[in-house]
């Protein structure tokens, strides 16, 4: 039969047919394109999750830690199994986050992903169990550790140890930190930052065998992660909380120093923030309160702002009288309270004036007349290079934040900034350090240290220094000079009519020098209303082998002795006991 | 009367099946075997537990049904197929009853009424309603001149045509429903329709077919319309309705040219690959035995396919060639439809593979549709008894 034979022939060819489209199908899937569905079926079974390694500690230097690593609780969601409905109000109520905010969470997952969305960070055990109690009615909801850093210490040092962050949500969208795991942070200030590198350790792997619905099965491999690295710094947190507390609720700053090697003892700038309220992520509401606090605690005052330093540059012009052979053996200044220049007049912060000075003394009852005339005979620029030699000029060079330089004028200065010539009256001011000098806490403080060391000038470090290192900047003063200006600053603290009486300690042997920096606005810095002057003090201890030097400047705190100094005093009796100096 | 192998008529059946058993074609006979024993191995290996503490018993089951089956074949033998012929419109009838049955006390799995619970075994009549349709179908068109006329056409067309369709579409079996009208309308081309007629049947149905493929398209549950918008864009949302297409497509792909070994493929067992074990068991059996595996897997259907187009050549009479036709027919509908769908060259429509899905009733139902196959194949030569 005709039609029969045909029909079987025409089906007959379509099996064929089928048979070649399927071979030709199979081809393209298994052998031009199989390495690539390979790869997609390994990633689909295959869950790699980093593992947070946990942060280096912070220890000061006698060993005490400053910040903790804690563990506390988070709960995510696995993305949702197809199919499978979560009661989200039910959910809501559970956990204490609105239905919004949980469908927030949810939405801004990427698509697809099968990690598990984060609900809540910061949970305490007692939220756990409830939580856990009722978790069966809530497929894909998981409770997991994850570690915390907490700051014992508080607003203590803050500017020095600094706090970190979670990525912002920015940072993340520009591919920065991608390698990081998720819930990893980032030292935003401080130590944290400074040390991020080394504190952060390197995560670990989970490579997890996974099911379609993200069920995690079998682990295949596990990398643990590399705690990151301890770092001790050189600050002595005892020392440092006595400092902060010598300050009471004054702004201001303090910088103490290591002589020898230029280790940082302690860092106050105050006001200060607490870093605790960081790490778990902050509100916009708190960060602009933060941002627009009038006492700008972010601003690092030790770097970062600028004063004159007052009668603490006396040093300066006195070191450069002696070397350069103004301030002869028998060198005196009478001062009467006042010196007249032309038209102008020229007081001593004493109205009565010192009488017959000689350098002890000027130094001692920080005389102003005899530092005029000392200037005078001196010029502008020879004062500028002491003041640059003793590194008053240069950025410090912590590292710690940004730094501002100190202003030292010379008269080519003048005619470059200010296109005048420099007048023999500026030269007077700069002598006792107003004018256009201005300084940062941190350059008092090296000022001070090159005093204590012999002339040195170390770049602040926060780290325990083994070997002393090379200075930035080294004067050599003659020995007898070096040992006429000791003595002095020692008077300063120790003598009767010293300016910085109120930093004599029973205890230890200390030396220094007061500063009153004039506020614009209050030329006599006598007067009763209106803001007060700032108040400066630098010191050294014990004066006889010194392993402290540091400066302190509080705002607004009026005379340097009586503000200033007793700071100082807190601060070296605290860290001279304990490195056992008694 | 008694009759039974016992009885002087019994004896003389005995007698023919004998002469008979050694022109039975034992290529037909084992190949299916073979298969299906790949399959339970599939089966076994698809399901193997990773979350659940057991091993589910599917592959267990799978090889009982295949004792069954293949008794049944055998049992299919024992009697001449032209007694089919005498009893076709009974049994298409019964079919018809049956499938009407599932529809009013059907079981539902999966959101459609396919499985008629009998004691501990459900069966899904619409896979036995098969070999019922070709057969009532067979005798109805050879029973018909050739070509056939209006009045035999419409009749055709709406009793073994339209009327399975309409009660396998309301299960919703889409895709059984789909296939048996077009074995019907293949049964009838070989029979023969005139070229007018065919003409007018083509311009009937496109236009027919905007009216007729909204309503079918408005009666779809939403999982089958997914299925088909899906096939035309995968990538809408690999996850969602595009998820399982793109997953059988990795699990076929990852085989690669040797595979990833037996039991050593992972679609299956980490459930990315949805129906692991019955629709898209081929993407299984592909990724743990790779291009030569599958390759393998299709010469052996092709050889039952093209052994029963060859049986249907050497037919004794119509009624056995139609029968081949029909049946090999289907098995290349279904080879076809299942295959191309994991694949991902046509829309995922609900078709096991034949011999290798789990799935009790289709494999009896295949392992009779061989024992025809054999049935007319041993008798060839037999003209009169």
């Amino acid at each position: 039969m005709e039609s029969k034979e045909r029909a079987i022939r025409v089906i007959a060819f379509f099996t064929l047919l089928t048979g070649l489209v399927f071979l030709l199908r199979l081809w393209q899937l298994q052998i031009l394109r199989g390495n690539y569905y390979l790869q997609l079926s390994h990633k689909n079974r295959v869950s790699v999750v980093k593992i947070p390694a946990p942060r280096g500690i912070i220890y000061d230097r006698r060993g005490k830690p400053l910040v903790k690593n804690e563990p506390y609780f988070v709960v995510s969601l696995l993305p949702k199994p197809p199919g499978k409905e979560i009661n989200l109000s039910a959910l809501s109520e559970l956990i204490g986050l609105s239905v919004e905010e949980i469908s927030e969470r949810i939405i801004r997952q990427k698509p697809y992903s099968l990690e598990p969305i984060t609900l809540k960070r910061g949970l305490r055990f007692r939220d756990v169990a409830r939580i856990e109690a009722r978790r069966s009615d809530f497929p894909g909801l998981i409770i997991q550790t994850e570690i915390i850093r907490s700051y014992p210490y508080g607003k203590t040092a803050s500017h020095l140890i600094g706090y970190i962050s979670h990525p912002h949500e920015e940072e993340v969208r520009k591919g920065k930190f991608r390698d990081l795991p998720k819930g990893s942070y980032v030292g935003r200030w401080g130590a944290e930052a400074l040390f991020n590198d080394r504190l952060t350790g390197t995560p670990g792997v989970r490579f997890i065998e996974v099911d379609a619905l993200g069920r995690q099965l079998h682990p295949i491999k596990t990398v643990l992660p590399v705690r990151g690295e301890d770092i001790r710094l050189s600050i002595d947190i005892e020392a440092q909380k006595a400092a902060e507390a010598a300050f009471g609720r004054r702004s201001g700053a303090l910088l103490a120093l290591n002589p020898k090697n230029g280790e940082v003892l302690s860092l106050v700038s105050l006001p200060s923030f607490d870093p605790n309220i960081f790490v778990r992520g902050i509100s916009r509401a708190s960060w602009e309160r933060i941002i627009n606090d009038p006492g700008h605690p972010f601003l690092n005052r030790v770097f970062q702002s600028r004063y004159p330093p007052g009668s603490v540059f006396k040093i300066v012009t006195g070191l450069a009288g002696l070397e350069e052979g103004v301030i002869g053996r028998n060198f005196t200044v009478f001062c009467k309270g006042k010196i007249e220049v032309g038209i102008w007049t020229f007081r001593c912060w004493k109205e009565e004036g010192h009488g017959i000075t000689d350098f002890q003394k000027a130094i001692v009852e920080s005389c102003d007349i005899f530092f005029y005339e000392v200037g005078r005979l001196l010029g502008i620029d020879r004062i500028a290079k002491y003041a640059k030699a003793l590194g008053l000029e240069m950025k410090p060079g912590l590292g710690l934040s940004t730094e501002i330089q100190g202003i030292i004028p010379t008269t080519s200065w003048k005619k470059k900034n200010r296109g005048k010539p420099w007048y023999l009256g500026e030269t007077f001011n700069a002598a006792i350090g107003q004018g256009y000098v201005t300084i940062t806490p941190a350059h008092a403080a090296l000022l001070i240290s090159a005093m204590a060391n012999g002339g040195s000038v170390y770049r602040p470090v926060l780290t325990i220094q083994k070997d002393p290192p090379e200075p930035v900047s080294k004067i050599s003063i003659t020995p007898e000079h070096l040992k006429a200006l000791r003595t002095a600053l020692v008077g300063v603290v120790n003598s009767e009519k010293g300016t910085g009486r109120r930093a004599r300690s029973e205890r230890f042997l200390i030396a220094g020098k007061t500063g009153t920096a004039q506020v614009v606005g209050n030329p006599s810095g006598r007067a009763a209303t209106g803001p007060r002057d700032h108040a400066w003090f630098v010191a050294y201890a014990p004066a006889e082998d010194p392993s402290i030097a540091l400066s302190v400047f509080v705002e607004h705190g009026g005379h340097g002795g009586e503000a200033a100094a007793p700071i100082a005093k807190e601060v070296i009796e605290s860290y001279l006991s304990g490195e056992g100096w008694e | 009367m008694k009759s039974g192998i016992f009885s002087v008529k019994g004896k003389k059946r005995l007698l023919r099946i004998l002469s008979a058993s050694h022109r039975i074609d034992w290529l037909l006979m084992v190949v299916p075997v073979i298969i299906t024993v790949l399959g339970i191995m599939t089966i076994y290996s698809a399901t193997r537990p990773v979350i659940e503490a057991y091993q589910p018993r599917f592959y267990l089951k799978q090889t009982l049904w295949l004792l069954i089956s293949f008794a049944a074949m055998i049992g299919t033998l024992t009697f001449d197929y032209k007694r089919l012929f005498r009893s076709a419109h009974y049994l298409y009838g019964l079919g018809v009853i049956l499938l009407l049955i599932t529809i009013f006390i059907g079981h539902e799995g999966m959101g459609a009424q396919r499985w008629i619970r009998l004691g501990p075994l459900s069966f899904q009549p619409s896979e036995i309603f098969r070999i019922l349709l070709i057969i009532g179908a067979s005798r109805f068109l050879i029973t018909q001149p050739s070509p056939l006329r209006w009045s035999s056409l419409l009749i055709y067309a709406l009793l073994y045509g339209l009327m399975p369709f309409y009660f396998l579409y309301k299960q919703p079996d889409l895709g059984t429903a789909l296939i048996l009208l077009f074995i019907s309308a293949i049964l009838a081309l070989v029979r023969g329709i005139g070229r007018r007629q065919l003409a007018i049947c083509l311009i009937g149905i496109i236009l027919f077919l905007p009216v007729g493929g909204r309503m079918i398209w408005s009666g779809l549950k939403d999982y089958q319309k997914n299925r088909i918008v899906a096939f035309m864009d995968p990538s809408v949302d690999p996850r969602g309705i595009g998820y399982q297409i793109e997953q059988s497509k990795i699990t076929i792909g990852s085989g690669k040219l040797l595979g990833k070994g037996y039991l050593k493929g992972t679609q299956g067992p980490f459930r990315f690959l949805p129906e692991k074990h019955t629709d898209f068991i081929f993407a299984v059996f592909a990724e743990e035995w790779g291009f030569i595996g599958s390759l393998v897997l299709l010469l052996l259907y092709g050889i039952i396919i093209i052994r029963g187009l060859e049986t249907a050549y050497y037919a004794k009479d119509l009624f056995g060639t139609f029968l081949a036709i029909a049946i090999s027919t289907v098995f290349l509908f279904y080879l076809f439809v299942n295959v191309g769908m994991t694949m991902g060259l046509l829309p995922v429509v609900g078709i096991p593979l034949p011999f290798f899905s789990y799935g009790g009733t289709a494999l009896l139902s295949n392992f009779i549709s061989v024992g025809l196959l054999i049935n007319v194949r041993m008798r060839r030569f037999e003209l009169f008894y």
